[in-house]
């Protein structure tokens, strides 16, 4: 056990010290065999030109050489797997997509996939701009703040325990000891097993992820609505607005461009959602999602890769038209750089 | 910041009572468990965590011991003991004989249960049952009663995951896990970030936009070919196809995009007279980097090393696919998963090891909020 500790520092001096080598070395080697000191003018001039363009891909290498192995490769032979059998043997064609298309498991996935994107980031992007607003005007806010972002620290397993214990169900005549169920009870009401309820436990589980996201839509929001200048929200005060006012016409729409950053950023997080469907009800119940499917597929009956490279694919598919847009706006941003 | 025009808006006490009922939604929860993973097991089951300071009450049943223990006293046949023998102190309220009304008869008071015999029963426990005729039988009389024990916080919980539920060796598993995945995508990162902020070459542009365009793909599209070359490679070489050296390269490249993403974004925002007066001096990109850029950018590598490490330690669908669920592997967020299966309906387990998963996170989190904030603005294009 403390021999696993110590591999793993090992790993880190290695790791650490092989970087420190490599740059260092790579770059020692450069000035080596293209010398700029101590050459002939002319020489000297080609040689740093030289250096000038091989430098940049002795930096940028070893990143290169990792994000093509763990990310681009793999996008490609996902796209590539997903026409192919369960081995990844034999084409298939379109065959995958087909049984997609007709499982009713995928159909429920998609459903419920988009049934989340419709409330998740909605619900974030609200309260995060409610409590942002609202924080913003008491002298505790900051503590407020700091215990509304707590959850975003917490893992999506350990949330989805803390959110079973409160949805626990116990039997009629026990002492109710999840908190929903007990104030349930308390009201009047029947005690449910909520996690079971087939359509509605999509949003049971859902508040998990509300809960968590939270925390980073109102911090990035609170950011935005400090950069409102002074001046325009006196003026709408001197202009005699009421509190909504000020906040529906005026902070609203000058952070537009953050909300949607906020908003996107919850959809792809959205999109991936795993953890709290497999440790909460594992798909069961109708509340299945796309991301736990292409689990369950990976490694059901030995691994069918076909199907599921076909649902990461779909997974992508949802995600693109984000990915392009923020390509574009970076391209923009830099194109005069 | 916050100016007068923002005070001014202000419905005060509205305003301080949303929040409170806010914040209370929010950490009501996580409260939760902390308070039941410190609760006696018995009473997690009892009565609810927000009742964990009063008294819980429960019905139990229980049997008297058999006619072998009576003793003859006064012409009378008597049997006495404690209900809870040497247990844990416990108060009585009401007892019973029947179970369809176990709380027939207050303690303390002698109960008639026919033909002259009597029962009575204390609140401590104590009982004496007496009859004018010898008691027969080998089994003594089921008797019911509604006992209430006093509020008992334990650490033992906390002793029996780390030690017996494997949580404390999943612990060592998830920091063997999670510090080379934080440390090595560092130093890589920031050449990379460097080299795409502040140097000339072709491809440059593509290379960022490529860069913008990896951070939200999802994880999900590189597992299975991932999965599929550590196999191989694993087969290739006669080794196993789950490592750690495997999961460390695996997050480090999962990592890399958002990593280079925040650094290129701070180090492009230096000064630019500062590397031209540096290199004026003489001084080559590699030791620009070195001596200026890589201490200037102190904060930015610590928001970045802050988010790795949360992402790593919170991590399970990586840990699941490319580390074993054997004992010497197995990470806390999946050892919570299979807890979840096997103990689900103990609570005392769950909590606990609940909250040994979240409070490094929460350490780290309390301890570097600034960083963590810091690091969330700047890069807030990542899907997390």
């Amino acid at each position: 056990m403390a021999g696993q500790l110590f591999s793993a520092i090992f790993v880190i001096i290695v790791g650490v010290g092989g970087c420190v080598a490599y740059f260092w070395g790579a770059n020692k080697l450069l000035d080596i065999v293209f010398p700029s000191k101590g050459v002939a003018g002319t020489a000297a001039v080609d040689n740093l030109r030289r250096q000038g363009y091989v430098r940049p891909w002795l930096f940028i290498g070893p990143a290169l050489l990792i994000l093509v192995i763990y990310l681009i490769y793999p996008v490609i032979d996902t796209l590539r797997l997903s026409f192919m059998d369960r081995g990844g043997t034999s084409v298939v064609g379109l065959a995958n997509y087909e049984w997609a298309l007709g499982d009713r498991e995928f159909r429920n996935s998609i459903f419920n996939n988009i049934l989340w994107l419709a409330v998740v980031p909605a619900a974030c992007t609200f309260l995060g701009l409610v409590i942002a607003v609202l924080t913003d005007r008491i002298w505790w806010g900051t503590i407020a703040k700091s215990l509304i972002f707590l959850p975003l620290a917490i893992s999506f397993v350990g949330a989805s325990v803390i959110w079973k214990f409160i949805y626990e169900y116990r039997g009629e005549g026990q002492t109710q000891i999840g908190i929903l169920n007990a104030i349930i009870q308390a009201l009047g009401g029947t005690p449910q097993v909520w996690i079971s309820l087939p359509f509605w436990n999509n949003f049971f589980l859902m508040i998990i992820l509300i809960w968590i996201q939270t925390g980073f839509a109102m911090v990035i929001l609170s950011a935005a609505l400090r950069g409102i200048p002074e001046e325009t929200l006196e003026a709408a005060v001197i202009d005699g607005a009421n509190p909504f006012q000020i906040f529906w016409k005026i902070m609203v729409p000058q952070i537009w461009g953050t909300i949607a950053v906020v908003w996107t950023t919850i959809t792809i997080l959205v999109l991936k959602v795993f953890d709290i469907v497999l440790t909460m009800t594992n798909g069961q119940w109708n509340s299945q999602v796309l991301a736990n499917l292409m689990f369950d597929w990976m490694f059901r009956g030995g691994g069918d890769f076909g199907r599921g490279a076909t649902i990461a694919i779909i997974i992508m598919i949802g995600v693109l038209p984000i990915m392009i847009y923020n390509i574009r706006q970076a391209n923009r941003e830099t194109g005069g750089h | 910041m916050a100016g007068s025009a923002r005070k001014s808006v202000a419905g005060s006490a509205g305003v301080h009572i949303a929040v409170l009922v806010l914040v209370a939604i929010w950490t009501i929860p996580t409260l939760g468990i902390l308070i039941s993973s410190l609760r006696d097991k018995d009473q997690i089951i009892a009565s609810g965590w927000w009742a964990a300071l009063t008294s819980s009450s429960q019905t139990e049943d229980g049997r008297l011991p058999p006619a072998s223990a009576q003793v003859e006293k006064d012409g009378k046949f008597v049997i006495e003991g404690n209900l809870f023998g040497d247990g844990p102190a416990r108060e009585i309220s009401a007892f019973g004989v029947k179970s369809a009304n176990p709380t027939e008869f207050p303690a303390g008071t002698a109960a008639d249960l026919g033909d002259g015999v009597t029962l009575q029963v204390n609140a401590d426990g104590s009982f004496v049952m007496s009859s004018p005729k010898a008691f027969e039988g080998e089994r003594g009389r089921r008797i019911y009663y509604a006992s209430s024990a006093p509020p008992k916080f334990t650490t033992e919980n906390y002793q029996r995951v780390l030690f017996s539920e494997g949580i404390g060796r999943s612990f060592i598993n998830s920091l063997t896990v999670t510090i080379p995945s934080t440390v090595i995508p560092i130093l890589i990162a920031a050449f990379a970030a460097y080299a795409l902020a502040w140097m000339r070459f072709p491809g440059r542009a593509l290379l960022i936009a490529t860069i913008i365009g990896l951070l939200v793909v999802p994880l999900q599209m590189s597992l299975i070919p991932l999965l599929k070359l550590y196999n191989a490679v694993g087969a290739f070489f006669g080794v196993p196809a789950k490592t750690y050296l495997g999961i460390w390269l695996a997050h480090t490249g999962f990592g890399l995009p958002f990593a280079i993403y925040l650094l290129r974004s701070y180090i492009a925002g230096l000064p630019r007279e500062l590397m031209e007066s540096a290199r004026i001096d003489g001084a080559s990109d590699f030791e620009i980097f070195i001596k200026i850029v890589l201490p200037l950018s102190f904060p930015v590598l610590a928001s970045f090393a802050i988010f790795q490490f949360l992402w790593v330690w919170n991590d399970l669908l990586v840990a699941m696919v490319f580390l074993g669920t054997n004992a010497d592997q197995i990470v806390l967020t999946a050892q919570l998963n299979a807890l979840l299966g096997s103990r689900g309906g103990d609570w005392e387990i769950l909590t606990t090891s609940a909250f040994v998963t979240i409070i490094v996170p929460l350490i780290v989190f309390f301890s570097l909020q600034r960083y963590f904030v810091r690091g969330l603005l700047a890069g807030s294009v990542k899907g997390g």
